[in-house]
């Protein structure tokens, strides 16, 4: 990637990249971690590992996206699922026996798992 | 609050089962909370510029580079009126004003982001979570103040701030957002990273400075101050994380914008790392004004266990602690001090009915004195005769001259110390004695802590009544001290007795009585 030498080309690039993450919303399957700090003390990189185990074992192409600390740090491990063109529905308290049933109900079979959800996070965020 | 979709219909689609889930701001915790700041944290990946980029990062960087001269930069920010976040609320715009101002070259921009109070992570969560905004407002700064190179003092303890800096620095740097004629224009920007060894007192602007330039970190007399000479005696701007986090959103959304948000003479955003005997640990960002019960109850969700909220410490061992009776406070810069505590960087700690204030105030003041540089007598000598005074009163053995000592010395450190270190380090003693004298008074006077932590004025004892000789506690005292046989009431011998009070927490039976 080359350096952007206008303003123009920021503007170019910013539009580039904000269309490549709409596609990716609509193509793929997400699932992003909390690995701040607070989300690692809380075993997100256990969780992490689980969800990358789980996923091969049922050969799920999704794409793994980590992120900072958005708050409830209480609610650590946080996993957000989004499934093509859906929401940005957020796991809390997610520890390694629960990626399973996730990944099986939610992602496999369109259903959230309901009880663990913490939220949905608003689009306009 | 899941409970509300207990009704749903296990068949409905997808699409209507996600509409029927609650929306983060519909959550108690969010939805009084207003991020700024915060905005980016937890949304986008911090490793990748291109997820900045795509919301609107660099934009006002490029907007105040090609649509503005420095002098409005700086006019934008003034009127936005900005105060900075580090804890002493001084005018943004005035200071990068004063900088500008300065004929010397060159001119630094620094970030200050050692943040060290026990129980803050603000900045460390901004670092880690959305590092290019906090790279952006400092190349928005150096443009304002005429200055081509800038340094983040960060703690050595927060490796992985450090290691998304380093990512973000390298990625601006290759998109030419960073380095030589940015963006095509004849600014040149360079920004480094200066790891702290982790001492308290490198958070003061003097003492961050002198560790940058590989000396020890001792504050020294202000002024000159930064503006006129700082770093390597030269110009300098240092601001806190949070202040430029903010920076891009003020030039991007305008002065007027920002200026609405909040208190009248504390605009914004206050943006705190919630802790201590609370539901909801974390961080938030409320526009200030905020009251404390509603930060404390509303968003943090109360003190657990059915506990009574008793105090609220905010800044950190230099600030100072407030009770139930001031849960009303806004949350600004003036209120907090008006009350008897002070804004800080945004720590706010909770604690309940099982927390001795004295021993409280003694936690802070310990980390506070053993952070003391040393290099002025009122800080070195004060704190430690005021530890030792505290000491005192905690093991039973305060005498009744002992509160006017405490504030004597006080009232001395405050006045002839060095630095705000030294000057604020009584904060948390004056502050519990002011809210909570009766509590000090036991101590000394009726040698009782009412809160039964002092482990000097407490005997544990086994109330016979319950007692059913189960042996649980004999066989979990660390130090002996309890006796008995199989079925028969069981004995605390005090002189043994460490006062642990695991004993109160492995009885079944609520047989063990402290006083």
């Amino acid at each position: 990637m080359g350096k952007l030498n206008s303003v123009a080309e920021l503007v170019d690039f910013q539009q580039r990249v904000k269309r490549e993450l709409q596609e990716v919303k609509q193509k793929r399957i997400i699932i992003t971690v909390g690995t701040g700090t607070c989300g690692l003390a809380a075993g997100a990189g256990e969780t992490l590992e689980q969800i990358r185990i789980e996923l091969e074992k049922r050969n799920i192409d999704a794409m793994i996206n980590r992120v900072g600390c958005i708050g409830i740090c209480v609610r650590e491990p946080l996993v957000d699922v989004q499934l093509p063109g859906q929401p940005r529905i957020t796991y809390a308290n997610v520890k390694p026996p629960m990626v399973a049933r996730i990944i099986d109900e939610h992602i496999l079979a369109g259903q959230p798992v309901q009880e663990w959800v913490l939220g949905v996070v608003p689009e306009e965020w | 609050m899941n409970g509300e979709n207990s009704g749903m219909d296990n068949n409905t689609t997808m699409f209507l089962g996600a509409n029927a889930l609650p929306r983060y701001t519909d959550l108690p915790f969010y939805s009084k909370q207003y991020r700024i700041a915060l905005k980016n944290c937890g949304i986008i990946n911090p490793e990748r510029i291109e997820e900045y980029i795509a919301r609107d990062g660099y934009r006002a960087l490029a907007h105040a580079l090609t649509e503005m001269t420095p002098d409005e930069v700086i006019g934008v920010m003034k009127d936005s009126k900005l105060r900075g976040r580090g804890g002493a609320g001084f005018t943004t715009g005035i200071k990068w004003e004063f900088a500008r101002r300065s004929p010397q070259r060159p001119k630094y921009v620094i970030c200050n982001a050692d943040e060290g109070d026990p129980g803050a992570f603000m900045d460390r969560s901004i670092l880690e979570g959305d590092p290019h905004s906090v790279i952006e407002g400092m190349a928005i700064a150096a443009y304002a103040i005429g200055s081509e190179e800038g340094y983040i003092y960060c703690r050595a303890e927060y490796p992985l701030a450090i290691e998304h800096l380093k990512i973000a620095i390298q990625q601006a740097q290759e998109l030419g957002l960073l380095g030589e004629h940015i963006l095509g224009t004849d600014f040149n920007f360079r920004l480094f990273i200066k790891e702290g060894a982790g001492a308290f007192v490198c958070g003061e602007e003097t003492a961050l400075m002198a560790s940058i330039e590989g000396r020890r970190g001792e504050p020294r007399p202000r002024p000159p101050f930064p503006a006129v000479s700082g770093l390597w005696n030269k110009p300098s701007n240092v601001n806190n994380v949070k202040s430029y986090a903010m920076t891009p959103q003020i030039i991007l959304n305008g002065a007027e914008w920002f200026a609405s948000i909040g208190a009248e003479r504390s605009p914004g955003t206050a943006i705190f790392a919630l802790t201590g005997r609370i539901n909801n640990t974390g961080l938030i960002e409320i526009p200030m004004g905020t009251t404390l019960r509603e930060i404390i109850f509303d968003i943090g969700g109360g003190v657990p266990g059915g506990k009574q909220f008793k105090a609220v410490q905010t800044g950190g061992p230099l600030g100072g602690c407030l009770p139930a009776e001031a849960l009303d406070t806004p949350v600004d810069f003036d209120s907090l001090v008006k009350a008897g505590a002070t804004m800080g960087s945004g720590g706010m700690i909770v604690v309940d009915e099982d927390t001795c204030m004295v021993e409280f105030a003694k936690y802070f003041l310990t980390f506070a004195s053993a952070e003391s540089c040393g290099k002025c007598v009122p800080c070195r000598i004060g704190g430690r005769r005021l530890l030792e005074i505290l000491t005192r009163i905690s093991n039973g053995e305060g005498k009744p001259e002992d509160l006017d000592e405490i504030e004597y010395i006080s009232r001395n450190m405050k006045e002839a110390s060095l630095c705000a270190l030294g000057q604020l380090t009584p904060g948390p003693v004056m502050a519990s004695l002011r809210f909570f004298r009766a509590e000090y008074e036991a101590h000394i006077y009726d040698k009782k802590c009412p809160a039964k932590v002092c482990k000097g004025l407490i005997t544990y004892s086994i109330i016979p009544e319950k007692c059913t000789g189960c042996m649980v506690c004999a066989r979990n005292c660390p130090s002996g001290a309890i006796t008995g046989e199989k079925g028969k009431v069981h004995v605390i011998d005090p002189e043994i007795c460490e006062r642990c009070g695991i004993c109160v927490e492995v009885c079944k039976f609520d047989a063990i009585m402290v006083e």
